[in-house]
């Protein structure tokens, strides 16, 4: 099987993808990440002002079969939160990569942004998980 | 089955245990018959003054009620009885049903939007109020304020089912302060303020107001709520709770000496994702038939696993059997005139006691079916003498929770006391001192 994993972004190990455009970052979860939780029915998110490490939880979502953690794929200040998602969580299935972003953030440290894979490194990386 | 099992006799399958525990000598005595063990027992019980034979005036969480015959006529039957985990709903429909019913009439008792199956009692609920609403801050809000008048013992549940989370728990260091002392405490560090209705003394306490102090500050506000009091008294949910739980014990439930008991919980719908344990709701099957199911489940342990709110995952399906079928005979008119029972009799006591020289009712604030009682002499010895004497059981001694209440007894009446009842214990309080 293989799963959406465009080429404009990069991805962390604990499946989010994140994009850095200037001083601002947005991320979301992975196509792979929906697929593997389901109907996903509900998402919980950060208010705007809270600030996270690397790898910090900054959200929930649930679907009917699981709870799982969302992570900052870098440090940073969330600027704005996805409401969109909050009201109408099946968006996150339908489209991980456009309509369903979960924040925004202003990052604290940019030079993060390397120690993330790329594309080809997350598709490799969730072909190995399935088995 | 034995050949089948490659094994030639029975005692073959413990030869891995060591040949000196296999049969060890448990010393016990020889076995009775039926009658004997019966004999036994019943002997054993007799040794127990139970409420059904003396007049009952201690109350203090766990109160005398009537039971209908219907309740235990129903929830005695193998359906009612037997019926337990309801995960697989296409064979749970009852007890689904059963709970949704439960869960609806809670609702309406408190005037809240959303209930649970149940806890496993009044402090337990009392103290997953406080972890839900310190989930619901996401841990940014660590302070608790508990009036000092709510159940001491529920305020000891609360602190150990919390220890080591690094909370501050305030409100009750004074245990004479009153509602406006820990409204004064109330700032941007707080989670929830716990007040309980009426309260431990027995007392109405002004809860006009109160819902605006706690959520100007953001915080939410917890009701613990006595169920038949709710009969007659305005719902917490009118006062603007966030959530109200309590002690089911008086909905057909037996004092039982301390338990199984029935902690009811409810709140609103826009915290139901926070909410602790079983939650029951209504759907439709495939053929477009109501059913019910248990749902919100990503809430419990068994998925949500560390990051869930509590680990209860169970309900109290039999005491909130009971409860339902309790509330379903009386229905809303005979809740009300159980708690008009309640109040007024306890009102007739309180004012023929007062009359007596060297008792003293308090009266700073109305009153539900418990009032708090100046005695001449120590609660004790009181007790002692009316129970020796008079074959009565006497309220609790209120000077071992609060300072300020030395020698002060808290009396309960229910409709179970008799007017005779009531006079025999005011004459037997005369005469003692």
């Amino acid at each position: 099987m293989t799963w959406n994993t465009p080429d404009d972004r990069k991805y962390a190990e604990t499946d989010e993808w994140i994009i850095l455009t200037g001083d601002s970052a947005t991320l979301g979860l992975t196509d792979y990440a929906q697929d593997q939780l389901s109907d996903i029915v509900y998402v919980e998110l950060p208010v705007s002002g809270e600030t996270f490490e690397q790898g910090d939880i900054v959200a929930t979502v649930e679907s009917v079969k699981a709870a799982a953690d969302v992570h900052m794929p870098m440090s940073g200040a969330v600027t704005e939160a996805n409401s969109a998602i909050e009201d109408e969580p099946e968006k996150v299935n339908a489209d991980p990569y456009g309509e369903a972003w979960f924040i925004k953030l202003t990052p604290a440290d940019p030079a993060e942004i390397d120690s993330l894979m790329d594309a080809d490194a997350y598709a490799r990386h969730c072909a190995a998980r399935d088995d | 089955m034995l050949a089948a099992c490659d094994v030639e006799r029975l005692e073959d399958f413990f030869d891995l245990i060591p040949e000196q525990h296999r049969f060890p000598a448990l010393d016990l005595p020889e076995p009775l018959s039926e009658l004997e063990v019966l004999r036994e027992l019943q002997e054993l019980a007799e040794s127990n003054a139970e409420a059904s034979h003396h007049p009952c005036f201690l109350g203090a969480g766990a109160y005398h009620h009537y039971v209908p015959a219907l309740v235990n006529h129903m929830l005695l039957r193998g359906e009612f009885m037997t019926a337990y985990t309801p995960y697989q709903p296409e064979v749970s429909q009852g007890t689904l049903q059963t709970m949704f019913e439960y869960q609806s009439m809670i609702c309406a008792l408190t005037g809240m939007e959303v209930a649970n199956a149940s806890h496993y009692d009044g402090a337990t609920s009392t103290a997953e109020a406080v972890i839900m609403a310190l989930n619901q801050f996401r841990g940014r809000r660590a302070k608790i304020i508990l009036s000092a008048t709510l159940h001491p013992q529920y305020r000891q549940v609360v602190r150990t089912y919390t220890q080591g989370m690094g909370l501050t728990i305030v409100g009750d260091d004074d245990s004479a302060a009153d509602l406006d002392d820990i409204i004064a405490q109330l700032d941007d560090q707080t989670a929830l303020l716990i007040l309980q209705y009426p309260n431990f003394l027995g007392e109405l306490e002004d809860m006009r107001g109160l819902q605006n102090a706690v959520h100007d500050v953001g915080a939410l506000l917890c009701v613990v709520a006595n169920p038949i009091a709710l009969g007659m008294l305005k719902p917490p949910g009118e006062y603007g709770a966030d959530i109200v739980v309590g002690e089911g014990q008086p909905l057909g439930i037996p004092m039982s000496y301390g338990g199984p008991y029935l902690g009811f919980f409810a709140t609103r719908e826009k915290y139901v994702r926070k909410l602790a344990g079983r939650l029951v709701g209504e759907t439709v099957d495939a053929n477009g038939k109501r059913g019910y199911v248990l749902t919100l489940t990503p809430r419990e342990q068994h998925i949500r696993r560390d990051k869930a709110t509590s680990n209860i995952c169970t309900n109290q399906g039999l005491m909130a059997t009971a409860a339902a079928i309790y509330l379903s005979v009386l229905g809303k008119q005979g809740l009300r005139k159980v708690a008009e029972l309640c109040y007024h009799k306890a009102h007739y006591a309180a004012d023929c006691i007062d009359v007596l020289p060297g008792f003293s009712v308090r009266r700073e604030r109305a009153f539900f079916h418990e009032f708090a009682l100046r005695c001449p002499g120590p609660v004790a010895e009181i007790n002692t003498a009316l129970f020796d004497d008079y074959g009565l059981i006497g309220g609790y001694d209120l000077g071992q929770d609060y300072a300020h209440l030395e020698n002060h007894m808290l009396l309960a009446v229910t409709e179970m006391a008799t007017r005779e009842d009531i006079d025999c214990l005011v004459e037997a309080l005369g005469e003692i001192t």
